[in-house]
């Protein structure tokens, strides 16, 4: 046995770490954004990995508790955002850390959103509530290159007005793209929509047969969302979704994610409703 | 160039590898079935024992000759050789500073591989597509595969549950060994035929008393060859699994789903099946822990389960998952077939679910039997 003294050993170095160990991280930023979710923001201790892309995943590790896939929120600088719901005992680790605290992270893993596909067209971006943390940075991503798309509209559904994530951001996206807001259950102060987030996809102004629909929520919204978007004219394959499985190690080793031909590890998360639709009608797949 | 060494010569081989610090895993008696595990002997082959195998029933026989291979293929697979039930990935320290990862010994034991059949070379070659992945590669799989000297043995008494013929995976081994063995027994002449197919296999019988193969010899073992091809228990038809993939609602999944206790046997046994999951535990001493990777099986509730609960929730999804993955998806995945035709996933089943019957009965029928459209526009739960 040898004792590694770098702390970080990175996906493939050469020292042949081997893609399942993971590199060591410290927590620079920490913040409640709920009673039940948390963003960290993680700093390399030595080595940083690959620059991940919106849509991709990175792996997070706490020794002795577990490893979960979660998906990237963005970058602040070189530094990795990851936006973490409790809801279970790694999960519930991971939102506990505080700024200081260490952890592993192994990735970036998957295939992204891929926006490039989308220049000089039409963008719709549809967030069922968890699915604005993946979405988040390609929104982002669309306002700092905002001249090479067409129309882009953001609709977010959400539980209720006060667990929508992100508040202020999705305000200032406001100021430069449509965005949309729904709520399952409103509050007495609300005063937007209510309902769920199909019914705003018929008002939204993207040309539904020039756009790419990115889309990201709970199975049942998108299969819904997806549905109504095809039937307004946008082909499947312009459909793109996130899939959520319980990865254990994000490279096609571990077989856990599998979903008829695919591993969503490394042929999605991102997929194009084409390829999933097939597979998903078949129950329990 | 073929060579011919007698029992003695075979026994060499065994002592050879030893010699050059090989751990010798061979088929050998063990607990009333043939597996494979560390010989010190040519000695310790299941000299003179054969099985009989069915669904659901293995149970060894005497041949009542010297024969050393006169068995179908070992009850276990040799996959736990190469992609070990539990695998140490690290194992960390937490301190005020930071987290020190420590890796585990990369080097691993020299073995040789003793008595492969050619269904078991087959899987090895599946295998290699998960592990060896140009994109992410299992550097202790890597390893383990490299070192492993493999010596072939043809097979010519395939048994009641072995299908390798209707694979293509068999019953003779042409590639991916170092050595290949076919042995004759007829009129009380005992020999074996040997191959090279590799610098360090040609090398290594170089070292053995041996004599040519004679014209003789070559048409004894291409005899064997075609009657084993004749005698295969069971037979898989290529058309089946497409035709079956289409029957996703099919009456036939709710009927295996009665049978079939989930006990994850068949994945266990079956030389091909990966999955694993990665386990997090720590021990008595502050601040250390360990990661390790276990054998998993699609069959367990825990498998694909997110939070919420999993994603298959019953016996029927997670025997369909098992069945197409191994006969269908694999072919999208990896380029080819999952299931090498081994029969043991038969075998072993307490129930005696047979997959080339189930196969055979789901694309045979669909709805003509009374299958549902598929209508449903649920997605998973």
């Amino acid at each position: 046995m040898t004792l590694h003294e770098d702390h970080a050993v990175s996906i493939g170095s050469t020292d042949g770490a081997g893609p399942m160990v993971p590199v060591i991280h410290r927590v620079v930023a920490a913040t409640a954004d709920l009673d039940d979710t948390t963003t960290l923001t993680v700093r390399p201790v030595d080595n940083a990995l690959p620059r991940p892309q919106p849509g991709q995943f990175n792996m997070l590790w706490l020794p002795g508790i577990g490893e979960v896939p979660i998906s990237l929120a963005g970058l602040d600088g070189d530094d990795l955002v990851h936006t973490i719901r409790n809801v279970g005992a790694v999960t519930d680790a991971l939102c506990s850390l505080q700024v200081g605290d260490f952890l592993g992270v192994r990735g970036p893993f998957g295939a992204g959103w891929n926006l490039a596909r989308a220049r000089g067209r039409d963008v719709l971006v549809v967030a069922g509530g968890l699915g604005i943390v993946p979405l988040g940075p390609l929104v982002d991503e669309l306002i700092s290159d905002r001249a090479n798309f067409g129309q882009v509209s953001v609709v977010i559904g959400n539980r209720s007005p006060d667990t929508l994530l992100y508040p202020e951001r999705v305000k200032s996206w406001a100021e430069s793209l449509e965005v949309e807001v729904t709520v399952d259950v409103a509050s007495p102060d609300w005063t937007g929509h209510v309902g769920v987030v199909t019914e705003l996809l018929t008002a939204v102004n993207t040309d539904p047969a020039n756009q790419i629909a990115f889309v990201c929520g709970p199975e049942v919204m998108m299969r819904f969302a997806a549905e109504a978007v095809i039937d307004r004219g946008t082909p499947a394959e312009n459909v793109l979704v996130s899939l959520e499985r319980n990865m254990h190690c994000a490279i096609g080793h571990c077989g856990r994610c599998q979903l008829g031909p695919m591993f969503i590890c490394k042929d999605g998360p991102v997929l194009p409703w084409s390829r999933v639709d097939p597979v998903l009608k078949a129950r329990s797949r | 160039m073929t060579r011919v060494v007698d029992t003695a010569g075979l026994d060499e081989i065994v002592r050879l590898l030893r010699a050059a610090g090989r751990t010798v895993i061979a088929p050998t008696v063990r607990d009333g079935t043939i597996v494979p595990a560390e010989i010190e002997s040519g000695a310790e082959l299941p000299i003179g024992w054969t099985e009989d195998q069915n669904g659901g029933y293995y149970r060894l026989a005497a041949t009542d000759t010297p024969e050393r291979f006169a068995f179908s293929s070992p009850s276990d697979s040799w996959k736990r050789y190469l992609h070990p039930p539990r695998t140490l990935l690290v194992r960390t320290r937490s301190t005020e500073a930071g987290i020190d990862v420590e890796l585990p010994d990369p080097s691993a034991p020299s073995v040789a591989l003793f008595g492969v059949r050619s269904c078991d070379l087959a899987a090895m070659h599946v295998l290699d597509q998960v592990f060896l992945d140009d994109a992410a590669t299992d550097p202790g799989y890597a390893a383990r595969r490299a070192d492993a000297f493999i010596v072939a043995a043809g097979c010519a008494h395939p048994g009641n549950t072995c299908f390798c013929a209707s694979m293509q995976t068999g019953p003779t081994p042409n590639a991916g060994y170092d050595l290949a063995v076919a042995e004759l027994y007829d009129n009380g002449q005992h020999r074996f035929l040997i191959d090279s197919g590799s610098d360090r296999g040609a090398n290594l019988l170089a070292e053995v008393d041996s004599r040519p193969a004679t014209e003789a010899d070559t048409a004894a073992a291409a005899a064997a060859h075609d009657n084993a091809v004749q005698h295969m228990g069971r037979t898989l038809s290529p058309s089946d699994p497409p035709a079956a993939a289409a029957h996703t609602d099919h009456p036939r999944w709710d009927d295996v789903a009665e049978r079939c206790l989930a006990c994850g046997n068949c994945t266990m046994v079956c030389p091909t099946c990966f999955c694993s999951s990665t386990q997090d535990s720590s021990g008595l001493i502050p601040g250390e822990a360990e990661r390790w990777r276990v054998w998993d099986s699609c069959f367990t509730a825990d498998f694909s389960s997110v939070h919420g609960g999993p994603v298959r929730s019953t016996t029927r999804s997670r025997y369909r998952q098992w069945l197409l993955h191994k006969l269908v998806t694999w072919h999208d995945q990896f380029g080819m077939s999952g299931c090498v035709g081994c029969g043991r996933c038969i075998t072993a089943c307490p129930v005696g679910i047979d997959l080339t019957a189930e196969i055979a009965a789901l694309a045979r029928s669909g709805s003509e039997s009374g299958e549902a459209p598929n209508t449903t526009n649920a997605t998973v739960t």
